[in-house]
């Protein structure tokens, strides 16, 4: 190149010669620039780009493994829910059961309560009756042993008023009455016989 | 096609035009800042701003990844929408996701070198697309040319072994140095020539054409003197607009294209058959 430049003897510049020739000089500059360019692309332009690559892969790769790991934690948070939901359903079961089983039980204890109180009401009732009816019979046996002896003193004519012996002859009566040992007679009878 | 213009503009004014007008052809991509036009080492325009190119490439993709976020800013979404473009696109969909990491950083030079130079065309007041001068294709495609002959040999164990995986297996005996040698002429001259040509050729040629039609646009209508002529100017200027955005097309495409040859390129190397 350099040899055709000195042959042509300087008489045909650059400006004149065949487009096709290169001039060393801008093909010097040419070749420094563009090593340069390639210098600084090798050494920090692609690995800055080929790491934040690497890196951004790593992220989102690392973002879904995440993401997959939230869906299972959710996942099982959920089965844990419907768990203790089913718990609590069967539990709730489980109590209204028992309310029931206690209502009826209650029931059945009220009632017998109930039955117990009637029967005690019943007794007590038969008891008080049992009772007004032993009064009335002393009493109705003090009014027959008076009104006897009185109506017997004034058949005999004699004062029977002396307490004691009035009280003594009438419960005698009586009681003889009750064993059986006084024969019912007739008045003239007796007066036969003696 | 300028000097056809000129010569029609000619033909109707009926005389040939006192300040004649010059047609735009590859000198004009000579572009001298210091030095001489004889001198091989004369720094130029072109070669500046591949320089200042490989400057804020360096300067951005270092401060868009100096801070870099596992949820992007809107400049670092940029940034690896570019990056994941080469990446992806062109690295681990074509060379292989096997193979295809060590090769990033210079497919991802490649593609951002190249498409700033080549958008430098339209560019407002830089407007040269640098890859149109064809030094710049030329380093570039010797660095594609050495990497992938070195990165198929040392894949298939030496050169010999290399030069044997040229030719498919399997070919009848009389067939083989017959593709022995078509393929040695794509592996070592064709594919070279071609990724450079198409580069600087699309380049140049796109240039050309917008500096033809407007220079040519502008001394129509300024140095035209008949009111058709300027009208054809005006014209000229509105085509060479369309062609602004249509270069830009391109120019994002040859780019595009060269990294992804590149890319087919070292497939074929480190691929284990052929």
């Amino acid at each position: 190149m350099l040899s055709i430049v000195k042959a042509s003897g300087g008489e045909v510049g650059w400006p004149e010669k065949l487009p096709l020739l290169p001039q060393p000089g801008e093909m010097i500059a040419g070749l420094i620039f563009f090593a340069i360019v390639y210098w600084l692309m090798k050494t920090k332009i692609v690995p800055r780009m080929e790491q934040m690559y690497a890196e951004r892969t790593a992220a989102i790769e690392g973002g879904m493994e995440q993401a997959e790991q939230a869906q299972k934690e959710a996942e099982q948070a959920k089965s844990q829910y419907e768990a203790q939901l089913a718990d609590a359903r069967a539990e709730a079961a489980r109590i209204r059961e028992d309310a029931r089983s206690q209502g009826a039980q209650i029931i059945a204890e009220m009632r017998d309560q109930a039955g117990a109180e009637s029967d005690r009401i019943i007794d007590s009732a038969h008891k008080q009756t049992e009772a007004e009816r032993q009064q009335a019979q002393v009493e109705l046996r003090g009014h027959v042993g008076r009104l006897s002896t009185d109506l017997a003193g004034k058949i005999v004519g004699e004062s029977l008023e002396d307490e004691t012996r009035q009280r003594g002859i009438v419960e005698r009566f009586l009681a003889d009455l009750e064993a059986g040992d006084v024969k019912p007679q007739k008045v003239g009878s007796a007066d036969e016989g003696a | 096609m300028s000097t056809t213009l000129v010569a029609a503009a000619g033909s109707l004014r009926g005389a040939v035009p006192t300040e004649s007008f010059e047609t735009p052809g590859t000198k004009d991509f000579w572009w001298p800042l210091i030095g001489s036009d004889t001198n091989s080492f004369t720094f130029t325009r072109p070669a500046l701003i591949w320089i200042l190119s490989c400057i804020l490439i360096c300067w951005f993709f270092l401060s868009a990844t100096k801070n870099l976020q596992l949820v992007p800013s809107k400049r670092q979404w940029l940034t690896e929408q570019a990056y994941g473009f080469v990446r992806n696109t062109m690295g681990q969909d074509i060379i292989g996701s096997k193979n295809f990491k060590p090769f990033i950083p210079l497919l991802l030079s490649l593609f951002t070198v190249i498409l700033l130079n080549n958008i430098a065309g339209v560019i407002p007041f830089v407007q040269y697309p640098t890859t149109g001068r064809i030094a710049f294709p030329i380093v570039l495609t010797a660095i594609v040319y050495v990497v992938y002959h070195v990165t198929a040999v040392r894949h298939k164990g030496g050169f010999g072994k290399y030069l044997g995986s040229l030719t498919p297996p399997g070919l009848p005996g009389w067939l083989k140095p017959i593709m022995f040698v078509l393929e040695f002429l794509t592996y070592f001259v064709i594919r070279p020539l071609t990724l450079a040509l198409r580069l600087f050729g699309n380049m140049m040629a796109g240039h050309l054409m917008l500096l033809v039609f407007i220079l040519g646009g502008e001394y129509l209508l300024l140095h035209g003197d008949n009111p058709f002529i300027n009208v054809s100017g005006a014209f000229s200027f509105l085509f060479a607009i369309l062609m602004m955005f249509f270069e830009l097309l391109i120019e994002f495409l040859q780019a595009f294209i060269f990294t992804l040859l590149t890319a087919i390129y070292l497939a074929d190397a480190v691929s284990d058959s052929h």
